[in-house]
């Protein structure tokens, strides 16, 4: 592998797309204009598992503007095995708020109006939507999930932990939890869907367009070809729309029964807490073993999570443990419950973003149980090499980071006595985390390179860009990769006219698709040496590459690293608890464009500390779905909740990643901020919080 | 959405007339609550007044020195209004710490005194709520009630008001003005707004077709150092936990008088008649407080989701009398 070298990168461009998106002319997918739309409303279950026994659609069908209505008895058979995508398939009910029927009208209100009128019946059977670690009877409901990334198997185990935490002079054992977490992307998920001859194109908000392209070609039994997915520009996604859920298809459905209409489908707030996805609750238990001097002789990381009954979605929150401290006993073990709720997905660092909290509290509780500092605890722990693959890391600055940060922070004035500080009745803590995430290449990547006589070359994948500024970052990469200025690239996603690409996520987007310009750079410019003499011919030269392997992934172990610092004040009277000032440190290989990269990483933390103190979907386990379904009552950090937030990150030159040098810069952000905060929440008031998120109630002098 | 009528009337009484002929109309203010819960299918009138434009949207000073507020003066307005920051900061107070700039400028006075209850049962027809249909039970009490009330409850209703100036205007011993189908009547804000008893679906004392077209505060010269305190799960944008509104007048550190009201605790916002007696011709003093705070306190029945809420309130009501007493802020 040959890397590029870096002109373009690094610099701190400007997003390509940004003056359109301030001015209102960057299109998003509902604001494709199409003539004579009709539009769709969904019926939701209000039972969360049962049978429908009956349907009464008849009022609906009778107002003035309704075009049909569909339920499971008029639908279209569909064929896929993906429970999310079999909407209106049969009278099963697994999950409130599934869908059972949709309106399809002239206006969006006649649809929505028509929909409440729609009479379903049910016979519900009792449900089970707790997820509990310890029930009588609930360990039939655990299962080992299946394995999300081959790298990572689900459960790991090596040495005897049981015997070393028998005989570690130091222990700490405890149970933590997160909540369920709701993305609330601020542009909802949307589609324009529209039947031709040819097939079907959808409009639509999506992390990745061939995904989406062949989930849909395969439940309508067409072939990719006929299926056109198109995605310019998304309004955040955070992993909610990674797979294809019900309401992509049901808006394909919905525009085949009214045939050459385009039908428009927004979601409501309120749909999209049952119907897009979410982070899943937690129950981890974290034991941790030492020496009196801090040197970890046993890890156990277990951590039991929700799945539905549809479909399979494991949040790996045990990952990253093996990646991150020398012992040599260790063990990482995942569950998942079946339960009566709606399929859990991928939300930001899924897996990281919680399992880090348990652990680096479980690391900040075996510290003051030693009487050390929590960075000298983790210097004293750091490996010489990967603790499960055994294999050097091609790059690993998390004492670097935590230094950096310690300096940046004033973290060496820190008295580590609880309640020691108090400003006008607030208490004041700081605490610290550590942050990892693996560096990931997905499969399934090409890139299209033209280039012209003039100079110019048109690069074409079909890459999403979230909002995170990838249009930006892979056209820098694109300009180094050829050796030309970012103005002769004209870069095109976001439309499966283009070669295929994965899905944005798992930090890889930049990894995965500028692999593939790299490599198609690469065979360009052979070509053109060996077979035009350098010069491109009159009639222009196109080349086509995949994203090729990395001979290094079976040399090197591979991750991102880095260091969370938190401020907390937590009021003596009142419990409140402001954060008024965050700063980490990333090592996070070569950062592509500071700006937008930076914006990753500050959008992150400000995240963490949204879910540390402020993000719950409270669920009703009665009526088995989350109350608090609109943005008034999900709280998320407002921006009076944000305070100082310093990023920095540690120059790395890594040669083994991939072309460019870049380990993801998307995730990393997020981790470990839950437990710095947490940490210094502890410091600030001797009261330790296992159960996220820290509201006032919890610290609040009885 | 239902579709429905609307109209606008050019003159108040024309806008009761209306009113009255349509036993499921409903005036519009800045549409903020109403419409929402339109959209949500919980109320469902076929006729909306629009009431915006038509009553007053100025703050004018009274002859007895008091202030009377148009129902459609904006929530920013009113909160920008010089007489207001000087003569009653509680007030200008209670309204920035609602809602958000948007929020507030487009919505009314009288609107959001009239604001419906954010019970999140109330708010999606799927579920069993006697407030929004009498007879179907409650979900709340049983159900996610962490932001609901302590005091004054119901069996059938364990419902808060979520207004934040009325907690002011409650404090203040403020009157609302109404024009209706049975003449003018002028209403203590401490009786506007009742506890749910057995009828939670009524939110307070107004009949159909009532429009409200002022508030007046009287004068009251201590409240010129008066303070709004409200505790929230985030800093900003967030319906009150607890609030406080209280003015105190101390001389000599002897209480002479002292007015204190609670958000977030009950069905309509609380005036702390006990607390307020027990100081009046007292010290004043931390314990003082505390021991008037426990006794407003003691008749608390909270639910197990919201016991917090007791000590919560009570805190905050000596914190906020202490920063009062500490002089202005
Ligand atoms: C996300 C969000 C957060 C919010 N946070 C807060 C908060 O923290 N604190 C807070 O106090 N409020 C908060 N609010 C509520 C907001 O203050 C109210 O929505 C607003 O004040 C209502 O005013 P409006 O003029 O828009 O009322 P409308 O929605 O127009 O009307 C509300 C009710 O009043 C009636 N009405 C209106 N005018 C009259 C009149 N003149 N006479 C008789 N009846 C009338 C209507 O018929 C309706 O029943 C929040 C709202 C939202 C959406
Ligand atoms: S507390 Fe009141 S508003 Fe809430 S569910 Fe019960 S009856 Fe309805």
């Amino acid at each position: 592998m040959s890397t590029i070298t870096p002109r373009a990168m690094g610099q701190a461009l400007d997003r390509l797309d940004g003056a359109d998106k301030v001015r209102g002319l960057a299109r998003y997918a509902f604001e494709h204009p199409v003539d004579h739309p009709a539009y769709l409303f969904p019926v939701q279950s209000t039972v969360a598992v049962g049978r429908i026994t009956g349907i009464d659609c008849s009022q609906a069908s009778g107002q003035p503007g309704v075009l049909a209505v569909l339920t499971y008895h008029n639908a279209p058979r569909l064929s896929t095995e993906d429970g999310e995508l079999r909407v209106l398939q049969s009278d099963e009910v697994a999950f409130r708020g599934q869908i059972v029927a949709a309106v399809i009208a002239e206006t969006s209100e006649i649809a929505r109006h028509a929909a409440s009128l729609v009479r379903v019946d049910y016979e519900g059977r009792t449900h089970n939507v707790d997820l509990r670690a310890e029930v009588p009877g609930h360990r039939e409901h655990l299962r080992v999930p299946n394995e999300v990334l081959p790298l990572f198997p689900m459960d790991t185990a090596e040495g005897d932990v049981d015997a070393a935490m028998a005989s570690a002079a130091v222990r700490v054992d405890e149970v933590y939890s997160t909540p369920w977490y709701t993305h609330n992307a601020l542009e909802p998920h949307t589609t324009i869907a529209c039947w031709t001859e040819e097939g079907c194109t959808l409009h639509l908000s999506t992390q990745g367009v061939t995904g989406i392209q062949a989930g849909v070609a395969q439940a309508f039994r067409l072939d990719p070809s006929q299926v056109r997915v198109i995605s310019p520009h998304v309004g955040g996604a955070f992993g909610s729309k990674v797979y294809p859920r019900a309401d992509v298809v049901l808006a394909a459905m919905a525009a085949r029964s009214v045939p050459g209409r385009p039908v428009k489908f927004a979601l409501t707030r309120q749909q999209t807490f049952s119907l897009t996805g979410y982070r899943p609750p937690t129950i981890q238990r974290v034991r941790l073993g030492a020496g009196s001097d801090g040197r970890l002789t046993a890890i156990d990381h277990r951590s039991i999570e929700q799945t539905s009954k549809l479909k399979e979605f494991a949040e790996h929150s045990t990952r990253a443990t093996p990646s991150m401290y020398a012992a040599p006993n260790r063990g990482t073990q995942q569950w998942v419950a079946e339960l009566d709720v709606p399929t859990p997905t991928i939300m930001r660092a899924p897996g990281e973003a919680s399992g880090m909290f348990a652990l680096e509290s479980a690391m900040d509780e075996l510290a003051i149980a030693c009487g050390l500092d929590p960075i000298e605890l983790r210097i004293r722990n750091e490996p010489d090499t990967h603790p499960q693959f055994h294999l050097p890391f091609s790059s690993r600055n998390l004492i670097t980071c935590l230094r950096e940060g310690a300096r940046r922070f004033g973290w060496e004035q820190r008295d580590p006595t609880p309640r020691a500080r108090r400003e006008g009745g607030w208490l004041i803590g700081t605490g610290v985390a550590a942050a990892t995430y693996p560096v990931l290449r997905l499969p399934g990547s090409k890139a299209t390179i033209r280039a012209d006589a003039n100079g110019r070359y048109a690069v074409l994948i079909a890459a999403v860009d979230i909002g995170t500024g990838t249009r930006t970052a892979l056209t820098q990469v694109a300009a180094d990769a050829l050796q030309a200025d970012v103005e002769q690239i004209d870069l095109r996603l976001g439309d499966t006219a283009y070669p295929p690409a994965a899905e944005e996520g798992a930090s890889a987007g930049i990894t995965s698709w500028g692999a593939a310009i790299c490599a198609a750079a690469d065979q360009l410019r052979q070509r053109l040496a060996t077979e035009h003499g350098g010069t491109v011919p009159a009639d222009g030269l196109e080349i086509t590459a995949d994203t090729p392997e990395n001979e290094y992934l079976k040399q090197y172990a591979m991750h991102s690293f880095g260091a969370q610092f938190a401020e907390v004040r937590v009021h003596e009277e009142t419990g409140e608890i402001r954060v008024p000032r965050q700063l980490g440190v990333f090592a996070c290989g070569r950062i592509v464009n500071p700006k937008t990269a930076r914006s990753q990483l500050l959008g992150g933390m400000a995240w963490g500390l949204s879910m540390s103190l402020h993000e719950q979907s409270v669920l009703d386990l009665r009526f088995g779905h989350v109350v608090n379904h609109d943005l008034a009552q999900y709280h998320i950090s407002s921006n009076a909740d944000i305070g100082a937030v310093e990023v920095h990150w540690i120059e790395e030159d890594d040669p083994y990643v991939n072309p460019m040098g870049t380990k993801g810069v998307g995730e990393i952000g997020i981790v470990g901020v839950a437990a710095a905060i947490a940490n210094a929440v502890y410091h600030a008031t001797g009261i330790r919080i296992r159960d996220l998120p820290i509201t006032l109630d919890k610290l609040l002098p009885g | 959405m239902r579709t429905f009528r609307y109209e606008r009337a050019s003159t108040t009484s024309g806008a009761v007339a209306l009113l009255a002929e349509a036993p499921h109309g409903a005036f519009l203010g800045g549409g903020t609550n109403l419409v929402d819960l339109m959209k949500l299918d919980v109320a469902r009138p076929d006729l909306l007044v629009d009431v915006r434009r038509l009553t007053s949207d100025r703050v004018e000073e009274l002859s007895n020195g008091g202030v009377r507020i148009g129902a459609g003066v904006s929530n920013s307005q009113l909160a920008a209004d010089p007489l207001i920051r000087r003569r009653y900061p509680m007030l200008s107070q209670a309204l920035l710490s609602g809602a958000s700039g948007q929020l507030r400028n487009l919505a009314t006075a009288a609107g959001n005194l009239l604001q419906r209850t954010r019970c999140p049962y109330f708010q999606d027809v799927t579920t069993p709520c006697n407030k929004r249909e009498p007879g179907t039970g409650c979900s709340a009490i049983e159900g996610h009630h962490r932001d609901l009330a302590i005091l004054g409850t119901s069996p059938e209703c364990v419902a808060t008001h979520p207004s934040d100036l009325a907690v002011a205007l409650v404090a203040l011993d403020a009157v609302v003005r109404t024009e209706g189908p049975d003449g003018e009547r002028v209403i203590p804000m401490t009786e506007l707004h009742r506890l749910p008893g057995p009828e939670p679906q009524r939110d307070t004392v107004l009949r159909h077709g009532d429009l409200i077209t002022a508030i007046d505060l009287p004068p009251l010269a201590f409240a010129a150092c008066s303070y709004f305190r409200k505790i929230r799960d985030r800093a900003s944008y967030a319906f009150a936990l607890v609030t406080v509104a209280a003015a105190i007048d101390v001389v000599d550190g002897v209480v002479r008088d002292v007015r204190i009201a609670f958000g977030g605790v009950a069905h309509k916002p609380w005036r702390a008649i006990k607390a307020e007696e027990l100081l009046r011709g007292g010290p004043a003093g931390e314990d003082q407080f505390r021991r008037a705070a426990e006794a407003e306190l003691a008749d608390a029945r909270p639910l197990a989701g919201n016991a917090f809420k007791v000590p919560l309130a009570r805190n905050t009501m000596v914190r906020t009398l202490l920063e009062l007493l500490e002089g202005p802020r």
